[in-house]
């Protein structure tokens, strides 16, 4: 199966971008992914007030500023992994939380 | 229908029904799937057994049935062979040896796992296992746990959904996991078992015998199974001996009007001998066992021990109290909760009196305020120190707060009988 581990980051929290130390432990963190074939895709996001938002669903554009919600706590990057089941993923999740020193949330893909 | 049919369909509800859900799910990957087709071979069962006589393996004809069942489902929906991958890749039969299970594997321990698994609600969690596991029907755990039928139906379906949708898995969870996960299946038990020891509904029966039944019978389960498996049952063991004192004073809790009876005031002749003796066995069991091993006993054996204590002695005056306190410093160091300190309080008050036991339960009043708990030990203990107004105001504030019928009644009781005493 493959799943979704979203880094949950905060405003609220002095957390901004990834420190030198975080970044090498998500560095180590991404080979030790691509060694044991779990690695499918991973990126860091840029801050929520750089999104666009755009509806196209009726025919007629509608391109508009800022994170389709605003909210305090927002997506920062993403890892998409292939684990056997949710243990798997729920371990990987762990490992990535303490690498990069922020909650993460587990999602399966369809 | 005849009595011998009758009697081998309760047997056969009570001994095959988690077994039977297990091994369907590992063959179909669907707890969904399973849990319908064991329901309809036991509906079968109820039709055919009275008529064709009881079959002489009720276990085998069952899991037959339910998987011609199953297997129609899935035939039905054109799934057939999507199911059987699906059951291959999580840890069904063709999953090979991968896992160390041991010398024993049974399908129960892999479905109480799943049902107990971290990533699921804690009341989904619950209500999923008496189902699955026990075998309860939703009414019987909307009953049982004071939620509504069609809530409780859609808390299973979630969980089942999530199961699928999420994977997760239907295996015995890794060593490292382990004690983290079986510690999760015996809080999710512990709280079967004190939603029947202690119902909380306004109207419902003060003790549901089906559920603390239930949750004893899942325990010494787990732990046969974990003993099989030559792991670390010391805390399953320990709960076990925790039902089974608590279970054995059960007849005389509440009184023939429907009043609870608190353990100085119950009739201990009456108390179940063959649960007394067989949970006093096992406290001693671990007793040893921890001396030998020089690891600390955990939460549950702390409380089966204050109960073996408690069961152990005649009267409320022979009772060793500071044995008691002794158990309820370790437990309040292992789990320092405000729920803790308040029954160490109780402790107190008999080892160094009602002033010094007083002192510590008015400094819980903050956290545990909504506690019916709290203002009946507070009662008490001002009752005992003469201050009457205040003890009647506390036990009014205990009735408040309380819900279950016997708690009530006793609490009422309790307070007019200070009104008598004071000639008020």
């Amino acid at each position: 199966m493959q799943y979704l581990i979203a880094v949950i980051d905060s405003d609220t929290g002095a957390t901004g971008s990834a420190t030198d130390d975080e970044m090498a432990a998500v560095g180590a963190f991404n080979d030790g992914l691509r060694e044991r074939g779990q690695w499918v895709f991973a990126g860091g996001l840029a801050d929520p007030t750089t999104a666009t938002v755009v509806d196209d669903r009726d025919g007629a554009c509608v391109v508009s500023d800022g994170p389709f919600v605003e909210t305090k706590e927002y997506v920062a990057g993403i890892w998409v992994v292939e684990a056997a089941d949710l243990d798997v993923a729920l371990k990987l999740a762990a490992d990535g939380s303490r690498a990069c020193h922020r909650r993460v949330e587990v999602r399966p893909f369809l | 229908m005849s009595t011998s049919a009758e009697a081998a369909l309760v047997r056969a509800h009570r001994d095959e029904w988690g077994l039977c859900v297990a091994t369907l799910n590992r063959r179909y990957g669907d707890l969904d799937v399973a849990e319908e087709a064991v329901a309809e071979a036991f509906a079968r069962a109820v039709e055919r057994w009275p008529v064709d006589g009881v079959p002489d393996r009720p276990g085998a004809w069952l899991t037959t049935t339910a998987h011609r069942v199953a297997l129609d489902r899935l035939r039905r929906e054109g799934r057939r062979d999507e199911k059987h991958r699906a059951a291959a890749v999580l840890g069904g039969d063709a999953a090979g040896p991968a896992e160390p299970l041991g010398v024993v594997d049974d399908p129960r321990l892999r479905l109480l796992f799943t049902c107990c698994h971290p990533a699921l609600a804690m009341p989904s969690r619950v209500a999923l296992t008496l189902r699955m596991v026990g075998g309860l029907t939703v009414p019987e755990i909307a009953r049982g746990l004071l939620v509504g039928e069609s809530a409780t139906a859609r808390r299973i379906t979630r969980a089942k959904d999530k199961i699928r949708a999420a994977g997760i898995p239907y295996r015995v969870p890794d060593a490292d996991d382990l004690p983290a996960r079986v510690s999760g299946v015996l809080a999710v038990l512990f709280l079967v078992f004190n939603e029947g020891y202690l119902a909380t509904g306004a109207d419902t029966d003060p003790v549901r015998r089906d559920l603390t039944a239930e949750a004893v019978r899942l325990t010494r389960l787990l732990r046969e199974l974990l003993r099989g498996l030559r792991m670390d049952d010391g805390e399953a063991t320990g709960l076990l001996a925790l039902m089974l004192l608590t279970e054995a004073r059960t007849a005389t809790r509440v009184d023939d009007d429907g009043v609870l009876v608190p353990l100085p005031e119950q009739d201990r002749t009456r108390w179940d001998p063959v649960l007394l003796g067989e949970g006093q066995a096992l406290v001693r069991e671990r007793l040893a066992a921890v001396a030998a091993s020089g690891v600390g006993p955990g939460r549950y054996q702390l409380l089966a021990a204050v109960n073996a204590v408690h069961t152990s002695a005649r009267s409320v005056e022979e009772t060793d109290w500071a044995q008691v306190l002794a158990l309820y410093d370790r437990l309040l160091a292992l789990d320092p909760s405000p729920v803790v300190a308040l029954n160490r309080a109780v402790a107190v008050a008999e080892v160094s009196g009602p002033a010094a036991a007083l002192e510590l339960v008015e400094a819980l009043a903050g956290d545990l305020g909504g506690y019916h708990a709290l203002h009946a030990t507070r009662a008490h203990l001002l009752d005992r120190l003469g201050r009457t107004d205040d003890a009647r105001a506390a036990y009014e504030a205990a009735i408040e707060v309380a819900g279950n019928t016997a708690e009530t009644a006793y609490l009422t009781r309790r307070r007019d009988t200070l009104d008598a005493g004071s000639g008020g």
